[in-house]
């Protein structure tokens, strides 16, 4: 393995949203077709400094996703890249048909930037948790999602996702996460990263459940399990190949995501690994229930996502294939 | 044929009609009704109107035509042929496996076909996006949208009014065809859309009535819709669903039948179809 990607400095916190205003502005040069829409919440979107910026390349429409997303489209084909941003809930679910239809059929080179992705929203309760908008978008072809897992990460792959030609789902949350990566590191849109080389089990993450994981790697640690952990921020089209890497150097796997168990990553990896290689592995995510509102890691114990349940499912996999 | 004059334009209208019943004939189910009540609209749009190359059917600097009515694809699928974007004998496929004529619009699949469209209620907003980044890049394009009247009951058509209206989007032209039917009944029974031309103009709408069978009429119109200045303007068209032959007129049950055999060949020599 190379030299770790992983920042050695003391962790800063940082909202990936956040992380996201700041690169977006710094895109409005190198592309010049770029064009920020949003719907009304541009300050939860952080997209204020590219409008302060650009004004004549933004536009706001109100309290209307459907009408920002279909017309995102049609922007799309007069030569743009349009960058619609809301929250998870409201561009996966409210705006799913225009999303469907109108984006990734045509295949148009549209970006969706979503906040709120999971239940670490925490307080605002289900209405505005986006619990399963990975899964309602990774059933509709053409769109490619992702999912950083913090700051650096965030804004290393803007650029990638900008540069692709085609639709892409870009899922980014609310609160700060901690920093993970070093500020030098490369990321490939469509890479998964691999952040420790443990051979006992492997964890595959997404989004800030990779630094939640961490925090499990610890707990294992102190019992003697080394754990290889994967950043797979490639939900769609999923690293298929660091999937069954992680299966056949460790044979037991574990997924761990803020959204459904059911379509979203959990499933991906389990799909991919019972047609390559069957491996025992168990899913840590939303388990097909809605949340509630609270404070986020208070969610994450009574819902069965926090580190200690990501180290127990570690333990029982590992059982598994003994 | 090349955008002409009237008196061609007639031709052109009656020949897009027995392109139609012959269209949904062989294809085995369509929607006659609405595709007839818009043949005069679209006719007087890619026969005289609008600025479009078939040789070059993405031209940057073409103007842009939404069906956002999309079931009504064989009147605009007959209007593409006729002007020349693809061969007329293909009109033949329509719905069939592997055609490039789908069900409903197909942006990637139909020379000519500019916006993918037929879930209702979402070409405006497609139109308003595209009449957004015209506006950007000062081009000189005009965006036609036409609408079924029944669709306008779709929430997100409202979403799009405002928007429309609020960036002043004057390279933008809704049509609206105003036939007084969808498919449960009359759309006054159905849900009441009246009073239509005043919601529009209370959304910030330059609003113009034509007939909608009336070529002099439409073209008139979408004159009058390019000099208005600071708003979008929507055409009311007055039309009649199944017009032109006897049988279709204003019966809701031809929205979406097929017509046999013999309903074909009735309404064929009623349309004075010349083989």
């Amino acid at each position: 393995m190379n030299a770790s990607p992983i920042s050695s400095g003391c962790a800063a916190k940082i909202a990936t949203r956040v992380a996201y205003g700041e690169a977006l502005v710094e895109m409005g040069e190198r592309f010049e077709n770029l064009v920020v829409l949003d719907a009304d919440i541009t300050k939860a979107m952080q997209t204020g400094a590219f409008s302060k910026r650009y004004p004549e390349r933004s536009v706001d429409f109100g309290i209307a996703e459907q009408d920002m997303m279909a017309a995102a489209a049609g922007m799309a084909t007069m030569g743009k890249i349009p960058v619609v941003n809301t929250y998870a809930v409201f561009a996966a679910l409210r705006a799913c048909e225009q999303l469907r239809t109108f984006v990734a059929y045509p295949n148009l080179n549209v970006k969706i930037v979503v906040s709120h992705g999971g239940l670490a929203v925490g307080w605002d309760g289900v209405t505005h948790q986006g619990l399963e908008d990975m899964s309602v978008v990774r059933s509709i072809p053409n769109v490619a999602i992702v999912h950083p897992a913090d700051a650096v990460s965030t804004k290393k792959l803007l650029p990638q996702i900008l540069a692709h030609e085609g639709p892409v789902y870009f899922r980014l949350g609310r609160n700060a996460v901690p920093v993970i990566y070093s500020e030098d590191h490369e990321f490939e849109m469509g890479r998964a990263e691999v952040l420790t080389d443990g051979r006992d089990v492997a964890i595959i993450a997404c989004g800030l459940m990779v630094s939640e994981s961490m925090k499990a790697l610890d707990i294992l640690a102190s019992e003697g399990v080394r754990a290889r952990l994967v950043d797979m921020h490639a939900i769609k089209p999923l690293d298929a190949a660091a999937v069954i890497e992680a299966a056949e150097l460790t044979g037991a796997v574990v997924t761990v995501e803020d959204n459904n168990i059911l379509g979203g990553l959990g499933s991906a990896v389990a799909e991919t690994l019972g047609e390559n290689c069957p491996t025992p592995m168990r899913r840590i995510g939303i388990r097909d229930c809605f949340g509630e509102s609270g404070e986020p890691d208070a969610l994450f114990e009574k819902y069965g996502m926090s580190a200690a349940h990501i180290a127990d499912a570690a333990r029982q996999v590992i059982a598994l294939k003994k | 044929m090349a955008s002409g004059s009237l008196a061609d334009m007639d031709a052109v209208a009656r020949q897009i009609r027995c392109d139609i019943i012959k269209m949904i004939h062989a294809a085995g189910s369509g929607h006659p009704g609405a595709s007839l009540s818009s043949v005069e609209i679209l006719t007087a749009l890619y026969f005289s109107v609008m600025k479009v190359d078939p040789e070059r059917p993405r031209w940057a600097e073409r103007d842009r035509f939404i069906l956002s009515k999309g079931h009504a694809c064989p009147v605009h699928y007959a209007a593409l042929a006729r002007r020349g974007f693809f061969p007329v004998e293909e009109l033949a496929t329509l719905r069939r496996i592997n055609s490039r004529l789908q069900g409903h619009p197909d942006m990637n699949k139909t020379p000519g076909v500019d916006m993918t469209s037929g879930s209702l209620g979402n070409g405006i907003s497609c139109a308003g996006g595209m009449a957004l980044a015209g506006k950007m890049d000062g081009l000189g394009s005009r965006i036609y949208v036409l609408l079924g009247d029944g669709e306008i009951q779709e929430g997100v058509v409202w979403e799009a009014a405002m928007t429309a209206a609020h960036y002043r989007l004057d390279n933008l032209c809704a049509i609206l065809n105003n036939n007084g039917l969808q498919l449960d009944g009359n759309t006054r029974d159905v849900m009441n859309i009246e009073p239509v031309a005043d919601k529009w103009r209370s959304f910030g709408w330059n609003v113009i009535d034509a007939d909608g069978h009336d070529l002099d009429s439409l073209v008139a119109a979408f004159d009058f819709a390019r000099r208005a200045k600071g708003q979008p303007s929507i055409v009311i068209a007055d039309t009649t669903k199944g017009r032109g032959v006897s049988f279709m007129e204003d019966e809701c049950d031809w929205h979406g039948r097929w017509p046999t055999v013999e309903e074909t060949e009735s309404a064929l020599l009623e349309l004075g179809d010349r083989p």
